[in-house]
């Protein structure tokens, strides 16, 4: 209580900027310590319950403890009665977690913040789950696992579910995106040597790297430099580059730019390497980037499981949302662990306000953005582009695809029960000042003069 | 050969380092430069950025440093995906072992059959030898696709490089054995078996014993790449990891434990093999 210490002590703070009980650092913080003591609450019930039923008369209960011990007691209890089964069952309402331990793979890039921070920020304990988040090297690796069934669940890009699902690149397994990870965080950066180069017209000849054929990287840049009337497979070169390989291939002169994820963009310019040219946001804010994915076979097989990790994600997602946790975030992904990168490349990226590489400040809050709701016409869109480039041949039921790969009705559900705001289902998507309309996707790719097939 | 100062060649050998980090130290050297952009945008970017440069090589001195905090705690655990160096070797020796091990299973035997019947090695030589130069690594995804499993796939890539060497060398080493032996062997009427484990085993296995030498050193070769493929743990795991974050003072060290870990690996398979010669 503040109000009782001595206000001419330098150290005591009379406005709180923290929380209510000032006990934490921020408000964030002290709603995220409250829930868990809600959840530690919880548990004691369902202990108390037990221990009524096991023993009826108190007073039995008291000999019993005072003879073998608490610790004892609660091992014994344990061996008779799963009280963690209980507790879980509990917390979950519904029904009982099929599987606790469950393992998550995703790529170091700030795309995978939701998935990572629930794991340093305690999201996934929250709901029962005990989830080891693991490192993998690139896409096409991060697929293979999730294939094989070593991860439960996996970070992606989010066209790549689709592509699985439809049997491009692979053989077709239906696969789910229940959740977009985050929308907007991207940017072409080019090489220093180019700084003089801002007009897309001069980049005739030059080599661009993206992330994945799959990926969104690849569409935003192809049509960004298709729209500067550049033919993306004629007038230039675009190479399938795994982030970590970006940065160094620049400062190599191998590639003269390339539209990536980030931390690869800001840490290009950590390294003086390269400059952002321009933000993914400039091409279509609002963009979905990554997505939280696992197998149909996962979510039917454990559907209680695949609710709490879906609820933790979503809940994740929510914190991530707000700029007042970004810095936080930062500090809690950034180190070796998770995206192993300086935290000041981090923090730039997820706050917004960033060095340009050309010796500017920029400020944009919405740099990167995270809303977890995964909208069908996001996936028409996707596919759009594919049949664009053809990597989609033949005839493609666009409404009937998006609708069994990303699951919205999943997510608006669980969104209402953790209390989010609902998702606008006729949100529009505005891709460099053309209106997409998910109700003509034939016609949308026919509109275009460069394409494919 | 006895030479008369055996303290010549190790102190030319610390020469030669010492001239080396001498170049490394000059090549560099970066003199304080002035940041050439104001210090709000200097506070965003890395110290070379800010001085209008791009990042350099580590100095040895950064080198030296990062060894040292290797070396202080090789064995830390902060996590899945942040374990010391030393827990990297370990994983790294351990996945190179079991490929090696059952390949030596499988090869010496083999290579027995084969150096023993000259049918089944004319049958065999064209596998053999249309096998033997595909890189291990075009293995990996044929692996990860048909296995399943990474784990299994790096120990299957380890297992499938170390192999030839060994398979070759025996059968090499088994139809070179002297003629005049194994007609000894056959006029005192020893059983085949006893052919095969008293004559001609302890005759190849110096030949066998250089095919694993090759093998393992294959091997450690190969587990650095196939392990930066497949991620996870290892010391390829490490150097990827740390590729990521563009650290090239940890890669370096990296580089160091791999060249001496695999030089011990040698060592002892040399040794072994000393133990294995005879003198006709």
């Amino acid at each position: 209580m503040s109000a009782f210490r001595n206000p001419f002590d330098h150290r005591v703070r009379l406005h709180r900027s923290g929380c209510a009980c000032g006990r934490h650092a921020s408000q964030a913080e002290h709603d995220h310590a409250e829930a868990l003591e809600a959840r530690q609450l919880q548990d004691r019930v369902v202990e108390g319950a037990v221990m009524r039923a096991l023993f009826p008369q108190d007073e039995m209960r008291r000999g019993f403890l005072r003879a073998v011990g608490a610790g004892t007691a609660l091992a014994a209890v344990s061996t008779l009665f799963p009280l963690g089964l209980a507790k879980e069952a509990f917390a979950q309402g519904a029904g009982a977690l099929e599987k606790t331990k469950l393992k998550v793979g995703f790529i170091p890039i700030t795309c995978a913040t939701p998935i990572i921070m629930a794991h340093p920020l305690g999201f996934y304990s929250k709901y029962g789950l005990d989830v080891e988040v693991v490192k993998t090297a690139g896409w096409a690796v991060i697929r293979d696992k999730a294939l094989a069934k070593e991860y439960d669940a996996a970070h992606m890009l989010s066209p790549m579910p689709l592509a699985i699902s439809t049997g491009t690149g692979s053989n077709p397994i239906p696969w789910t995106a229940p959740a977009v990870e985050n929308i907007n965080g991207q940017a072409i950066t080019l090489a220093m040597k180019h700084k003089d180069k801002r007009d897309p017209k001069d980049w005739k000849g030059f080599k661009f790297a993206v992330p994945f054929d799959y990926s969104m990287h690849n569409y935003l840049l192809r049509y960004y430099l298709a729209e500067h009337g550049l033919d993306p497979d004629r007038d230039v070169q675009i190479r399938s580059v795994p982030p970590p390989e970006m940065v160094a291939n620049l400062r190599a002169d191998n590639i003269d730019g390339f539209l990536a994820p980030d931390p690869v963009n800001q840490r290009a310019v950590y390294d003086g390497v390269g400059f952002i040219h321009l933000l993914s946001k400039e091409i279509w804010d609002g963009h979905p980037c990554c997505v939280f994915s696992a197998s149909k076979e996962f979510v039917a097989q454990n559907p209680n499981t695949y609710h709490a990790l879906l609820k933790s994600i979503l809940d994740a997602t929510a914190y991530a949302r707000k700029a007042e946790n970004r810095k936080e975030i930062a500090a809690a992904i950034a180190p070796a662990n998770y995206l192993n990168q300086p935290v000041t490349v981090v923090e730039q990226v997820l706050t917004g306000t960033y060095a340009d590489g050309l010796g500017n400040v920029k400020k944009d809050p919405n740099r990167i953005d995270f809303d977890p709701f995964p909208y069908d016409s996001f996936a028409v869109w996707i596919l759009t582009q594919m049949k664009r480039w053809g990597q989609l041949k033949g005839e493609v039921d666009y409404a009937k695809v998006a609708k069994e790969v990303f699951l919205a009705t999943d997510a608006a559900r669980l969104m209402k029960e953790l209390g989010m705001p609902a998702a606008d289902p006729a949100r529009p998507i505005v891709v460099m000042g053309k209106t997409f309309d998910p109700k003509q996707p034939a016609a949308y790719v026919d509109s275009f003069a460069i394409k494919r097939g | 050969m006895k030479s008369a100062r055996p303290w010549l060649a190790p102190l030319l050998s610390a020469l030669f380092l010492a001239l080396l980090v001498g170049v490394w130290y000059l090549a560099t050297y970066q003199p304080a430069a002035e940041a050439t952009v104001d210090s709000e945008y200097a506070a965003l970017v890395g110290q070379a950025a800010s001085t209008g440069a791009k990042s350099a090589m580590p100095t040895p001195g950064e080198v030296g440093a990062k060894l040292w905090e290797h070396l202080s705690d090789p064995f830390y655990d902060r996590g899945t995906n942040d374990k010391g160096i030393g827990i990297q070797l370990l994983y790294s020796i351990g996945r190179v072992l079991l490929g090696f091990g059952l390949a030596a299973l499988v090869a010496i035997p083999l290579g027995f059959v084969i150096g023993m019947s000259p049918l089944i090695y004319k049958a065999l030589d064209p596998f053999i030898q249309v096998l033997k130069p595909v890189s291990p690594l075009a293995w990996m995804p044929l692996a990860l696709y048909t296995i399943k499993d990474s784990g299994i796939s790096a120990i299957f890539v380890i297992f499938i490089c170390s192999l030839w060497p060994m398979l070759v060398n025996t059968a090499f080493g088994v139809a070179g054995v002297r003629r005049d032996w194994l007609n000894v062997a056959r006029t005192l009427e020893v059983s085949r078996l006893r052919t095969a484990f008293q004559v001609i085993l302890p005759a190849a296995a110096p030949t066998i014993m250089t095919g694993m030498r090759i093998s393992i050193g294959i091997a450690w070769l190969v587990i650095v790449a196939a392990e930066m493929l497949v991620g996870g743990t290892g010391i390829g795991y490490f150097v990827w990891n740390e590729w990521n974050n563009l650290s090239i003072a940890n890669i370096i060290s990296a580089i160091l434990f791999i060249g001496l870990i695999g030089m011990a690996l040698d060592t002892l398979l040399a040794r072994l093999a000393r133990a294995v010669t005879y003198r006709e």
